[in-house]
């Protein structure tokens, strides 16, 4: 009989109390900002601090009108620049996606597969560039890339080109700056789910005649499922409404609805348009979201 | 277990790490280029620590970091009480209203693009402006609630897997023992797990220190984070202050993971193994 | 081996007389569906040490944890010391467990792991110092006090987690699976250090095994769990000898059960037709069960014995050839296999060393005596 994990003497007060201060704050500084965005995405632009029309008024007659003005999303719909930043956005994510699990499994993989002082340090390596800041490695890049950064100084000085290469705004400037951002976050959970793993199930499958690669493809690969969706959902989510990459190193034709949403917001200060801009990203996001979460939860029943 | 080295792994895994410190440390290098050009390696002048006093004397860029380090602190300590709170709940407490709420509530930060986190903030502190008149205006208040509400996030999820591996027979023992279960908590659990909870204040300061996209949407006129006042810079190209910026970041981050890691290594032998 | 003697004196379950200590009234657990525990009663009286014997999954620790306050019954009530301790949390009960996993506070040392639950009591210092020098003594751990437990063998580690759950004289001590985490030898000697603790220090023992040689060695009497169910209850020889099922019979070491009916049915004597033995059984015992009922005799091996030549003026016999050999060093076990297909173990004490050895396909003689057999009916 499995031994439940949870303490039944701890008392219903108890309880309430631990969980309230957390779900009261998530509840009130997470949730609740999302049906504002809501409501404002249906309300007009105004010239007025803050910039837009109230949703509830009293009329003159003391009844309560509800302007619910789906002019916003309208306008999403027929002027293009939304929908290709929106669809570019996706596509980008995507092949970014990829592009980390090619080169994030085999990473992840050789780690866990090392001796345990090896794997420790190997960890490290990889922890590392995450806690440095984001803003910086990326900016690491616009040296790298840029007309006469070091990579075409260095290649120009061995004579493999004569012009520098435009490499800097250009979009595989962007992949190149978002598969570099994210691939520790690939790596991690990846490893976390590879680690678990039983190696000895290789050895038998050997010993029943299946060839190596047969056995990563048939054994490993399958096993490893929850990781690499895991990793994938960590990388594509947020790569989808990424601001900062597509702002230092795509350059101005760099079209990413993060991008959008912030000009939108700032620049041309429509907030209500930047808030139909934002429900429609999440409406795009929450299926997502929630396949992750299904990950997780069946990662850890797995584990117990 | 059976350690094959298969060549193909092993050059994966060196290209790969290539690939991630390469940039890392040309930034480091270039910090000491004479040149203004950063890039363009300047021999007659360099090496050279001219960019390091330049930076330590930028009162824009120390003042960002002032404000940067005290929204990071609190935003770190909030972010744990909330977290380990919140992390506690969800590994012991297998069914309460609203379980699935809080575990959802949870786990979106994690993933979440920040410009919707930074913009439904903003809006909602605006809202609330309106309302009932506070936050009054943006500024260090609204922009550390703003951090604090994702890294809860992060914290939780340390703190709800450091959990779920610790062997709940050692809570039993204690309240077998007679003590009450807040006096085990305390005496008892916090104790045990406490390098995961500063492993997790950890990450919430790096998170508040390194964040932009939040900062920006939440944050008011003079109180400019460091990551604002450098994608500022950094939007006009390249610049050798920042190149010494990166370095002392990277150097302050790497001694302080060892250090961490050697700690918890020590800390790790002292819990039971089955 | 012989059960070293309980701590109890007369039998106190066998008269009706003396107060239970601990009363286990028609006592459910369930989670969901399924029924861990399913209606046990159970009467443990003080000074004795209880074993509750059984397989995994079988509800025993659930059973524990519920003397223990860590699980509520579903319905029933438990008493300890006449006092009505259902629903009373863990802290609040004259009553300490040693668990599986010794459950050792890593950060503290062993001292401040012994003082623990003194310190909760708000025992004076000085007294706590004294209890605690005094209790690891007694688990030989003295002057390892300021160790931590990642520095401890896992047998001083067992004991520091005994020391710790005796030292505030618990009413009754629970113990789940005390000796798993031990290798054979270390077991068998902490089993006799065990039963000696308790005598000396007269507290009551429930402990949970799954191992029967434990339950047989420790314990003054044993409770067999099947599917939550307690199926007997009753002192190792009267479960070893008298076995009430099928079940039990097999699962508290090793036997042989013949399936037959019931011809001859006397006060005295019964006589079963078994098709398995290909002859009839002559028990010099009555049972109760209908005629012609569907019984099984069950015959320990010990009690079978094996020659080479027909033995004489006994009531049952048969023949079969041996058909395996385990030599264990003090007996040997034999598989004779009978001509109806059935294989009969049997042991064998090795009580010298040039002995004729029987060996492998060799006709032999099988026989008992006429009250070795027990017939249950389930």
């Amino acid at each position: 009989m499995k031994r439940t994990q949870s303490l039944q003497r701890f008392g219903i007060t108890g309880r309430g109390l631990v969980v309230a201060l957390p779900y009261v704050w998530l509840l009130l500084f997470f949730v609740v900002p999302f049906v504002i965005v809501l409501k404002i995405s249906f309300s007009d632009i105004d010239l007025a601090i803050p910039p837009y029309k109230a949703l509830i008024e009293w009329t003159a007659k003391n009844a309560l009108a509800i302007k619910i003005n789906f002019n916003n999303y309208a306008f999403l719909f027929t002027d293009s620049l939304y929908l290709n930043a929106l669809v570019n956005s996706i596509k980008v994510a995507f092949i970014s996606t990829l592009m980390c699990l090619a080169i994030g499994y085999p990473m992840a993989y050789g780690i866990a597969r090392s001796t345990p002082s090896t794997r420790n340090m190997l960890l490290l390596l990889v922890i590392l560039p995450f806690w440095t800041s984001l803003l910086l490695r990326v900016y690491a890049w616009i040296g790298l890339l840029k007309a006469n950064g070091v990579i075409n100084n260095v290649l120009i000085s061995l004579g493999l080109i004569h012009e520098p290469l435009t490499m800097l705004y250009t979009p595989f400037a962007m992949y190149v700056g978002i598969v570099y951002s994210y691939l520790p976050f690939m790596i991690l959970p990846l490893y976390a789910n590879l680690e678990k793993m039983d190696w000895q199930l290789l050895e038998a499958a050997e010993d029943l005649g299946c060839r190596p690669y047969q056995a990563f493809y048939k054994i490993t690969l399958p096993l490893s499922r929850n990781g690499i969706l895991a990793g994938s959902m960590l990388v594509f989510i947020p790569a989808v409404g990424e601001f900062v990459i597509p702002a230092l190193l795509g350059g101005p034709n760099a079209l990413m609805i993060g991008r959008v949403l912030w000009d939108e917001f700032f620049s041309n200060r429509a907030w209500p348009v930047a808030s139909a801009v934002a429900i429609l990203l999440l409406i795009i996001l929450v299926p997502f979201m929630m396949w992750y979460q299904s990950v997780q939860a069946r990662e850890s029943a797995g584990a117990r | 277990m059976n350690y094959r080295r298969s060549y193909f792994i092993i050059t994966c895994i060196a290209f790969g790490f290539a690939f991630l410190y390469i940039p890392i440390l040309s930034m480091v290098v270039f910090s000491f280029n004479a040149s203004k050009l950063v890039t363009v390696w300047d021999s007659a002048n360099s090496p050279t620590l001219k960019w390091y006093y330049s930076l330590l004397h930028n009162e824009e860029i120390l003042d960002a970091a002032w404000i940067s380090l005290k929204v990071a602190v609190i935003n770190a300590s909030g972010a744990v009480i909330l977290g380990t709170l919140a992390g506690f709940g969800l590994a012991r407490f297998t069914q309460f209203r609203g379980r699935f709420t809080l575990n959802a509530m949870t786990t979106a930060p994690l993933v979440m693009p920040e410009v919707i986190t930074g913009l439904s903030l903003l809006l909602l502190f605006v809202a609330m402006e309106q309302v009932i008149g506070w936050p009054a205006g943006r500024g260090l208040t609204t922009m550390t609630i703003g951090h604090m509400t994702f890294s809860m996030a992060y914290v939780t999820v340390v703190v709800q897997s450091r959990l779920a591996s610790f062997d709940i027979a050692l809570e039993e023992a204690a309240m077998d023992l007679g003590a009450r279960p807040v006096k085990v908590f305390f005496v008892i659990t916090l104790p045990i797990i406490f390098p995961a909870i500063l492993s997790g204040w950890l990450l919430a300061f790096t998170l508040s220190w390194d964040d932009l996209v939040i900062s920006s949407f939440t944050s008011g006129p003079g109180s400019s984070t460091l990551p604002m006042v450098v994608f500022s810079k950094v939007r006009l190209g390249v610049s050798p202050e920042i190149n010494v910026l990166a370095t002392i970041t990277i150097t302050v981050v790497t001694l302080m993971i060892v250090a961490v890691s050697l700690w918890m290594a020590r800390a790790s032998r002292l819990e039971q193994v089955q | 081996m012989a059960n070293s003697a309980p701590a109890v004196k007369a039998a106190p379950w066998n008269d009706p007389a003396t107060r239970p200590y601990v009363e286990i009234e028609r006592v459910t657990k369930s989670f969901g569906d399924f029924k861990a525990v399913d209606d046990v009663s159970l009467k443990i009286y003080k000074g004795e040490i209880f074993c509750l014997l059984g397989a995994s999954g079988c509800g025993k620790t659930t059973l524990l944890r519920m003397l223990g306050g860590f699980e509520t019954p579903s319905s029933g009530r438990i008493f300890i010391d006449g006092e009505d301790m259902t629903g009373v949390p863990p802290y609040e009960r004259p009553v300490n467990m040693m668990f599986q996993s010794y459950a050792l506070f890593p950060h503290m040392s062993v001292e401040q792991n012994v003082a623990f639950g003194l310190k909760q009591d708000g025992v004076p210092k000085a007294e706590i110092a004294d209890r605690v020098a005094t209790m690891l003594e007694l688990v030989k751990l003295g002057g390892l006090g300021k160790r931590k437990p990642h520095q401890l063998s896992g047998g001083q580690k067992q004991r520091v987690a005994l020391a710790r759950s005796l030292v505030k004289r618990p009413k009754l001590l629970l113990l789940d699976e005390p000796l798993g985490a031990l290798d054979k030898k270390l077991r068998e000697h902490t089993q006799f250090e065990l039963v000696s603790l308790q005598d000396k220090l007269g507290v009551t023992f429930i402990v949970v095994t799954h191992d029967q040689e434990e339950a047989m060695t420790l314990a003054s009497r044993i409770g067999v769990m099947n599917h939550g169910e307690i199926v007997q209850a009753g002192t190792p020889s009267e479960i070893y000898e008298f076995p009430g099922s099928k079940f039990v019979a097999d699962f508290v070491g090793s036997v042989n059960i013949f399936e037959g009916k019931l011809i001859e049915d006397e006060p005295e004597h019964i006589r079963i037709a078994s098709d398995e033995l290909g002859a009839t059984i002559y028990v010099s015992h009555g049972i109760s069960a209908p005629p012609e009922a569907t019984v099984w005799a069950a015959i320990r091996p010990e009690k079978v014995f094996m020659s080479t030549a027909q033995p004489e003026g006994v009531d049952n016999v048969v023949r079969g050839a041996v058909q395996d050999i385990a030599y264990l060093g003090d007996l040997s076990i034999y598989l004779v296999v009978l001509p109806t297909g059935k294989v009969v173990r049997v042991t064998q004490p090795n009580t010298s060393r040039h002995a004729e050895a029987i060996t492998w396909d060799q006709q032999v003689y099988l026989s008992w005596d006429s009250t070795s057999p027990v017939v249950v009916t389930r």
